[in-house]
């Protein structure tokens, strides 16, 4: 054997050479995800800040906003979804691709590189793009004047666990994709759309008819929305909520993640 | 006799109710080269897989370098160099990109694979192309650096699942030149193909697969000794002459084949077979003496022709 590989030393590290490998291929695509991250939150601030939210505020005040600006009410939504957007890009498309269109996984699972790894390295890939798109989301928040610096930063890991749930379980679905063809439609139309309506995203999840309130309590979104409204301002939710969020949101990441890399390591096997 | 490097016994794979192996053995011994020739869906491309530890097996045993490749897969990888029957090379980097980004998950140091890729790129004939994405490469420099990047690692034992496929003539006797000085270099070969100039002119020992079992085993030479007689003649009398011909002249030789489009006749020596032929006043439209194949020893074995 090439006394140059030290399979121990893989076995650490594998999942960071894929991310790594992962990070090079998002970074020929830097021009457009760029793009995509600042032109995104400039169209909703601008028309959040400046339409929807006068109308809101003009109709019922900011009662039914926990008495904040509306912009900034749904603000942590926004950052979320950023996030699980994100995330959702850089998970779904490498691995459909890795299995089915280009076949990668299969090369990289030729070497010492295991399925599980490669779940993990993708994950970790996509957690990277989600820091900078909500990083950047956030300071255009502060350019905006949508929130103070301080406490506020905490809505960035809030909403980047947020995505990481949801990425957590969208991996798994992904690796289990064997017919692409409707997969993307479901995605987006079924679960996505959804999901950003009725996660308590424009208003409060209580404010809606109670049967149509389940698809906030499962939606990651909803969780990391009603945390970062916590940290952004004062929302009041007290510390059992606060508590109950971030065990849901941890859980999903945990049990998302390991059936992700016992299906890339079953499928890969076949 | 050492150890061998590899050992299958009773290797089934099954994918449902779909048995694509059934049941093979084999051995390959250091520094061999060793081949499965097949046509297509005999099961070639599954074997390889298993061997390449990343697919299981259904049942059977499999030791490579004395490891069960399901329990130590990293372990067993890390000593393979893998070119799998389909190109699998990221697009969107560029041709040093994709060699540089395979060594590393090989946990390879970069300044051993950057010394490396030149190595590779001159081995593959890619000098010029170093920088360019692969999607601009042709089919065939494609498969070229497939076969580098399966080096990237200096492996002991080199996969290769019909590594010639859409190369083109001169490409192909380049890449068996080179396949060549990497087994005198001690490296051990095994190699799935379809083309039987290829089996012959790389393998030392060979099994001919047909439907996941292996038919027969041994040298080219060998096989074609035990299953052909030494020439062939290949006639042809036009499409529906040859049936009305073939049972007289059935009787002539060894044996003999009927082709939709030809005959072959198994003969010890084809020109006076052809004479023969001629004096008994049936007049072939075309006709050729070859020397027997393992397309031959194919058709004997299975009643088909390896490619259809
Ligand atoms: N993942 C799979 N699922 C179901 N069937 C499969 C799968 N992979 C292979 N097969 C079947 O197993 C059989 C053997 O396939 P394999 O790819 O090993 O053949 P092969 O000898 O490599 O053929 P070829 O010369 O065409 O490459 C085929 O009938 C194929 O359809
Ligand atoms: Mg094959």
């Amino acid at each position: 054997m090439n006394t140059g590989i030290d399979v121990p030393q893989i076995q650490r590290f594998g999942a960071l050479y894929i991310a790594s490998a992962r990070l090079r291929s998002m970074s020929k695509w830097r021009t457009i995800i760029a793009a995509v991250d600042i032109g995104n939150p400039l169209f909703y601030l601008i028309a959040v800040g400046i339409g929807i939210g006068v109308l809101v505020e003009q109709g019922s005040g900011t009662s039914g906003t926990s008495g904040i600006k509306y912009i900034a009410f749904i603000a942590p939504a926004l950052l979320a979804n950023t996030a699980i957007t994100g995330i959702m890009d850089e998970t779904v498309f490498p691995t459909i691709e890795g299995f089915k269109w280009r076949k990668l996984f299969f090369a990289q699972n030729a070497t010492p590189i295991t399925g599980r790894q490669i779940a993990l390295g993708v994950y970790l890939a996509a957690l990277c793009r989600a820091i900078f798109s909500v990083s950047v989301y956030y300071l255009l928040l502060l350019a905006f004047n949508v929130v103070d610096f301080g406490v506020s930063v905490l809505i960035i890991p809030i909403a980047i666990l947020g995505g990481a749930a949801f990425g957590a379980v969208i991996l798994y679905f992904a690796a289990k994709i064997e017919k692409d063809d409707q997969f993307f439609n479901i995605l987006g139309r079924l679960i996505l759309m959804p999901m950003f309506l009725f996660s308590g995203t424009f208003f409060p999840l209580t404010s809606m008819p109670i049967y149509l309130q389940p698809i906030g309590w499962v939606s990651p979104l909803w969780h990391a929305t009603e945390l970062g409204r916590e940290a952004a301002f004062d929302y009041g939710i007290g510390n059992t909520l606060v508590l109950i969020h971030l065990v849901v949101l941890l859980t999903l990441v945990v049990v998302g993640l390991n059936l992700s890399m016992r299906q890339f390591e079953r499928r890969l096997a076949k | 006799m050492s150890k061998p490097l590899i050992s299958v016994r009773g290797l089934t794979k099954k994918f449902g109710d779909f048995t694509a192996v059934d049941g093979i053995d084999f051995d390959v011994a250091k520094g061999e080269s060793f081949g499965l020739l097949g046509p297509n869906g005999a099961g070639k491309s599954t074997t390889m897989r298993i061997l390449a530890a990343t697919s299981t097996r259904t049942s059977g045993t499999v030791e490579i370098l004395d490891k069960d490749p399901e329990l130590f897969g990293p372990l067993v990888r890390a000593h393979l160099g893998v070119v799998p029957q389909q190109d699998n090379l990221d697009n969107e980097l560029t041709v040093s990109e994709n060699l540089f980004i395979y060594g590393r998950y090989f946990g390879l140091s970069k300044k051993f694979i950057k010394n490396k890729i030149e190595e590779l790129l001159e081995f593959a004939q890619l000098e010029e192309k170093r920088d360019v994405k692969v999607e601009a490469l042709s089919g065939g420099m494609k498969r070229r650096l497939t076969i580098a990047r399966g080096l990237v690692s200096e492996p002991d034992i080199l996969l290769l699942d019909e590594p010639t496929t859409g190369l083109d003539p001169q490409a192909r006797h380049i890449l068996w030149d080179r396949l060549f000085r990497l087994k005198e270099q001690g490296v051990t070969l095994v190699l799935t193909t379809h083309f039987m100039d290829e089996a012959e002119q790389l393998c030392d020992r060979l099994v001919v697969m047909d439907k996941g079992a292996i038919m027969a085993e041994g040298s080219p030479a060998g096989l074609i000794k035990q299953y052909s007689s030494k020439e062939v003649l290949e006639v042809r009398f036009g499409s529906d002459r040859n049936k009305e011909v073939a049972p007289q002249l059935a009787t002539m030789c060894e044996r003999m084949e009927t082709l939709p489009d030809r005959l072959l006749m198994y003969t010890e020596d084809g020109e006076a077979l052809l004479e023969k032929i001629t004096h008994a006043g049936m007049h072939a439209t075309t006709s050729l003496v070859r020397r027997s194949s393992l397309e031959d020893v194919f058709l004997r074995l299975t009643g088909r022709t390896l490619i259809e």
